[in-house]
Order: C-alpha cells, then sequence, then structure tokens
C-alpha cells in the first residue's frame, strides 16, 4: 500500500449527503476480478446523461475540477453495500483524500486498506471547504496526515481526529495481514484452546 | 469482577485472540461465507505473495449476484459475469474450500443458505465480503459484512482486527398488527433513526414483538441493520433459535446439542446490561411500510402521503428531498395508494425464504396480476425453492401470472439479467432503493412480501389486508 504522509491537492465539491457506494461505482463494473481499471467508472450514472452523454453540470466533469484529488463531501459517505470496488475507483481515479463529516463503516475501512485517506471535519469545515471549491476553483488544499491537520493557503486551517493506530498504517502503508501475522503463537493458542484436536496438526 | 455484559460484549469478549491498547481487537473468525463478486481479488492477493488459506473447512463459498435466475441448463451468456463464476470455481478447487454450486440443490443466497444448512450458529462471528452479512445475527452471532482485502485477511488468518464499535438497543414492544410483517419493523425502525441512525453501533434487537417472532422474520430486521448503518444486528438466542437450528444438515450433531443449548443460552444480555444509544418503537402502532425515496430511511405507512420538501427539517435535507422526489418521479403529497407500478419484485436476502413466499402467495391466491405489471418470484435458494413447490406456492404465483424462477440475488441489485428499465417503477421486497440500485432510471420501493403481492394483484399500492377479506 502507497505511505501517505501530506498530500496538496485540487478540491472537488460534492455536495450531497448519503452517497452510497452503488453510486460510487455501479453493479455492472463489480463482475471484474481485478484490483485495477474502475477509475472510469466512478460515478457512472452521475457523470452521464439518460442518453449517456458526459453531464457537464457534475462535478467531475467541470474543466475548473478535472484534476481532482480531494474529494469533499456530505455526511455518511459510502453507506451502502461493502463493495470494496468503491474505494479501488476512487483511488484509481486519481483521489488521494475524501473528506466529509461522517463515513459508513464499512467504507471506512475498505479506504484505509487502500491508502485512501477518509478524514472527518465538522460540518461547518466541510460546508466552508465546498464554498471555497465552488467560488476559486481549482481550489488546493493541503493534508498533513502527520500532524493531522487540513489547511489552505488563504487561512482556512482545521484539525481532524484520527486514532494512532490508523494514522501509523497510513503513513507507512502498513501490510494489514503482515500486522497480524505478528501474532501467530496468539491465533495458535487460541485454536488449541478452542480445537484441542487440530493443536498436534 | 466484570458487571453485567451484553449479547454483543460476550461474543466478542469470545474471540479475542488479541488485545492491546491503541490498537484494534484481533477476533477469531467461526465462519466466512465466501460469493464470487467479492473473492476474486483476495485469492489473487494470496497466490501473490504465496499465501495458504489458513482454515479452508471454515469457509464455504456459493454463486448467487450474477447467477442468471432462468434455465440453469442453459449457458451464462454474460462472459464477464460466467468469468467470474469459473473463477471462484478454481478458487475454491485449489485452495480447498466447499462450495455449492449452481447445479448442486442447496445453493442460494449466501444469507439464506448458511442458516438453512446449520452453518449459522449462536455465539459465532461470521464474516462475508457482503453488507447483508448483519442477517446471520439473527441467531444471536456477531455478523458483519467485510471489504476484499478484508476477505483477503480473514483466509490467510482467520482472524479480523477491528475496532470495538458501541452498543445500541432497538426495543420493539407491543404486538405487530395482523398483516404488518417483520420487514415493516425494520423499515419503521430506519425511518425512525434515519440510514445512519446506527453508524458505528451494534444493534441487539431486544423486545415482546421481537421475541414473537420466528427466525425468518428475525433474519429480515437484522438483514437490514445496514441499512440504519448499523455495523451488525443480533437478536439473542432462545427456544425458537434452538429449534431452528436443531437437525440441520450442517448443524451440530445431535450427540453434541443439548450441551451446545446449555452455552447458547447463557449469551443473552444480562440483567442491568446497558447500551451506548437506545430506540423504542411500539409495534401495535405500525402500519404496513413504503419507502418513496431514494434511501431506505425515506418511508412512510402505506395510508400516507409522499412528503413535501416544505416539511424537511433543513436545507440539506430539503435538497436531497427535492432530489429523491425528482429522481422517483413524485410529487408532494401523492398519497401512496395512487402510485402505480410497471414491476414487482419478491425475492432478496432480506425476503425470500419460505414464510415470505408463504405470506405472498396469500395474498395472491385467487387473484390475478394487473394487466400490464411484471411480476417475479425469485426464491432465496434451491431448497426454499422446492418447499414452495411442495406446497403448491409455485402454482398459485404462476396461474396468477407471475414468473417463477431459479434462486439468487437477482433484481435485488441487477447485476444479472434481471433489471429495470429507466422509468420502470418497482414494488420490491429488497433492502435498497438507491438511485439505479435495480437497473440504471429504475425507481424503487421497498415493501414487505405481502404489499408487494398486493401490488401486483391491483398494480398499485394498497394494504394487503383489503385483499384477502
Amino acid at each position: 500500500m502507497e505511505p501517505f504522509k501530506t498530500h496538496t491537492g485540487v478540491v472537488a465539491p460534492l455536495d450531497r449527503a448519503d452517497v452510497d457506494t452503488d453510486q460510487i461505482i455501479p453493479k455492472q463494473f463489480l463482475k471484474r476480478v481485478e484490483r485495477t481499471g474502475y477509475g472510469a467508472f466512478l460515478f457512472y450514472d452521475w457523470r452521464r446523461t439518460p442518453d449517456g452523454e458526459p453531464d457537464e453540470g457534475f462535478v467531475l466533469n467541470r474543466p475548473e475540477h478535472a484534476e481532482a484529488s480531494i474529494l469533499v463531501a456530505g455526511s455518511n459517505f459510502g453507506c451502502g453495500s461493502s463493495r470494496e470496488h468503491a474505494a479501488w475507483a476512487l483511488r484509481d481515479y486519481g483521489f488521494r483524500v475524501v473528506v466529509a463529516p461522517s463515513f459508513a463503516d464499512i467504507f471506512l475501512g475498505n479506504a484505509d486498506q487502500n491508502g485512501l485517506v477518509a478524514l472527518t471535519l465538522q460540518d461547518a469545515d466541510v460546508a466552508e471547504l465546498m464554498r471555497r471549491a465552488r467560488e476559486h476553483a481549482p481550489y488546493r488544499l493541503t493534508v498533513d496526515l502527520e500532524t493531522r491537520v487540513v489547511s489552505d493557503e488563504h487561512g482556512f486551517r482545521a484539525g481532524f481526529p484520527m486514532d494512532d493506530f490508523r494514522r501509523t498504517c497510513l503513513l507507512e502503508g502498513l501490510d494489514r495481514i503482515g500486522l497480524t501475522l505478528r501474532h501467530e503463537d496468539s491465533i495458535r493458542a487460541y485454536e488449541a484452546r478452542r480445537w484441542p484436536s487440530l493443536a498436534g496438526s | 469482577m466484570t458487571g453485567p455484559r451484553t449479547l454483543f460484549q460476550k461474543v466478542w469478549d469470545a474471540h479475542l485472540v488479541h488485545s492491546e491498547p491503541g490498537e484494534p481487537d484481533l477476533l477469531y473468525v467461526d465462519l466466512h461465507l465466501l460469493h464470487e463478486v467479492t473473492s476474486p481479488q483476495a485469492f489473487d492477493g494470496l497466490r501473490m505473495v504465496g499465501r495458504r488459506v489458513r482454515r479452508p473447512d471454515l469457509c464455504v463459498a456459493t454463486v448467487d449476484h450474477n447467477v442468471p435466475t432462468t434455465d440453469r441448463s442453459l449457458p451464462v451468456l454474460d462472459a464477464v459475469a460466467r468469468r467470474q463464476m469459473e473463477v471462484l470455481r478454481r478458487n475454491v478447487e485449489e485452495f480447498g474450500i466447499r462450495i455449492f454450486d449452481v447445479t448442486d440443490e442447496r445453493q442460494g443466497i449466501v444469507h439464506v443458505i448458511g442458516p438453512e444448512l446449520g452453518l449459522t450458529r449462536p455465539g459465532m462471528i461470521i464474516v462475508c465480503g457482503d453488507s447483508h452479512t448483519s442477517t446471520h445475527g439473527a441467531f444471536g452471532s456477531l455478523a458483519f459484512g467485510i471489504g476484499t482485502s478484508q476477505v483477503e485477511h480473514v483466509l490467510a488468518t482467520q482472524t479480523i482486527p477491528q475496532q470495538r464499535p458501541r452498543s445500541m438497543e432497538i426495543r420493539v414492544d407491543g404486538t405487530l398488527p395482523d398483516g404488518v410483517s417483520p420487514k415493516d419493523v425494520i423499515l419503521a425502525v430506519i425511518g425512525q433513526i434515519g440510514v445512519s441512525g446506527a453508524t458505528g453501533h451494534v444493534i441487539e434487537y431486544t423486545g415482546p414483538a421481537i421475541r414473537r417472532l420466528s427466525m425468518e422474520g428475525r433474519m429480515t430486521i437484522c438483514n437490514m441493520s445496514i441499512e440504519a448503518g448499523g455495523r451488525a444486528g443480533m437478536v439473542a438466542p432462545d427456544e425458537t433459535t434452538f429449534e431452528y437450528v436443531r437437525g440441520r444438515e450442517l448443524g451440530p450433531s445431535d450427540e453434541e446439542f443439548d450441551s451446545l443449548v446449555e452455552e447458547w443460552r447463557s449469551l443473552a444480555s444480562d440483567p442491568g446490561s446497558t447500551y451506548d444509544k437506545r430506540a423504542v418503537l411500539n409495534a401495535a402502532e405500525l402500519e404496513p411500510q413504503v419507502t418513496w425515496g431514494t434511501n431506505p430511511g425515506m418511508v412512510v405507512p402505506i395510508s400516507g402521503r409522499v412528503p413535501s420538501p416544505e416539511e424537511a427539517p433543513d436545507e440539506a435535507s430539503r435538497e436531497s428531498l427535492e432530489r429523491a422526489l425528482e429522481y422517483m418521479a413524485l410529487s408532494p403529497g401523492t398519497a401512496i395508494g395512487d402510485i402505480s407500478l410497471d414491476r414487482v419484485f419478491i425475492g432478496s436476502c432480506t425476503n425470500a425464504r419460505i414464510e415470505d413466499l408463504r405470506e405472498a402467495a396469500s395474498v395472491v391466491r385467487g387473484h390475478r396480476v394487473h394487466d400490464g405489471v411484471h411480476a417475479m418470484v425469485v426464491p432465496g435458494s434451491g431448497q426454499v425453492k422446492k418447499q414452495a413447490e411442495s406446497e403448491g406456492l409455485d402454482r398459485i404465483f404462476r396461474e396468477a401470472g407471475f414468473e417463477w424462477r431459479e434462486a439468487g440475488c437477482s433484481m435485488c441489485l441487477g447485476m444479472n439479467p434481471d433489471t429495470l428499465s429507466p422509468g420502470q417503477r418497482c414494488a420490491s421486497t429488497s433492502n435498497r432503493n438507491f438511485e439505479g440500485r435495480q437497473g440504471r432510471g429504475g425507481r424503487t420501493h421497498l415493501v414487505s412480501p405481502s404489499v408487494a403481492a398486493a401490488a401486483a394483484v391491483e398494480g398499485r399500492f394498497v394494504d394487503p389486508r383489503a385483499l384477502r377479506d
């Protein structure tokens, strides 16, 4: 997993709450067996009109947000299906960070596994970022994971909560399976208690 | 000394492999369910670094999301879907995992076959790369959905690191009126607490109305815990649970059953247990429910009306309400009973068990599907289908004009050919009414099996009790 220390990039404001993973990556793209190549299908139905033409009103289709790598969205982002394809699609498209007032639990876990920094700010800060991103596009923001601070060059500055374990895993790009395998002895001991017959094998 | 513990705390504590301050707890997984959509990249990850599956004996796979629900002897026409199913077959063979494949009578939706086969038991930790894994919590197990990287993690280690969620009690008092089903209870719960009302929490459903439910009813309720944002939903095991588990094909043997029941009895939350959050509903006040919008919290009683943006408490809710009305092509104030339908779908891991099909059939019996409505029933598993056929339910549906299909997820998410066309309006017993969920531009109303059945007959929403009288 790619480590994340600090990142400065253009913000795309997606001013909607309860953005579900069916919107982030619709079901027809879940039949693939690869981890990559989902970026083109990100927000597939929102990026197109019913006729299949690009919808110029949608934030990611606007030239001033074209290079966006930081998505700012409403509360409960990533609700619904557990599909990790949602995190893969956001990363593959080029997003490194999603900022929202809150996230759905499974999405948050999936983001962590893919070096996609999902961070929460207060409602008022998220609203302010959306305003700045709309009014001063292309609007650039810096996310510093080491200090847990989001800031811009025009005086915006807000700290965000993130527990040390999540932060360390993201900073160092740690392999979670490798971390768990440090506890192989504990796993073995647990299995020996539960299934004494397996202990000798 | 520890104080009183909840069901959730007991199951969590019993599975602790490793715990240290500042890190997530490491939990042992008793049962890992796999399907074709969220597993291929996980197996690939294992192969890339030469890892094995630690406990293939605790894994079970099936194909459900992609499978066509038409004639099983025909080839799968969608080449990408076919390949995904073939990849699962190759993976389970390579790693020695049991599969219930499309030709096996026991194939079905993963959350239907787990309980049905006796794989799901009280007190377990169960995971699956699917958010509706919460279904299995009906047995007093802790069951939750995970992403594909975590699927790989569980395959490799049989454990999962998790931050301990907070706890929430949802108590349902009173008695459910006749004609009001468990689906109506969970839709009303989500309507009350909202689609993120339980985020970060494991829900325990308690109260007399829950106690009186069958296992299938409890599964319907736990299934949609995720639609309230819950990490999982649980019901304490009782005699109803034990009787359901007893004698299942892959369940505990008769010899070990009695001692297991003793253990399972002790799982119930201790008197004096506390929860981080609570909500209470009175079942006696409930009516059949119908969602009108684009998330499951946008729900009203069947006698109600589509709300107006002016009723929204704040600007953000007003915008999402307006957007939902536009997508659903509904005007504020429209009576739910005036909404007419093009399609009816009875199926999904929420409502495709035998009791659901009986409930729907009892409404359909003696009626015909309304002109212009296309209605289908997709049983949750091969065994549900067989049971329904032995009771003659298939004949009731077919004679009324329903299609009677093979088991799978089908039009709940429309990954297989069963989808809505743009603009079509559907009464669906599934769990998500998100934009495009059942097909791009499709409009989904979530309802119980009897409301769906009545909608098929009348071509619009009607209280199913009116048809039975």
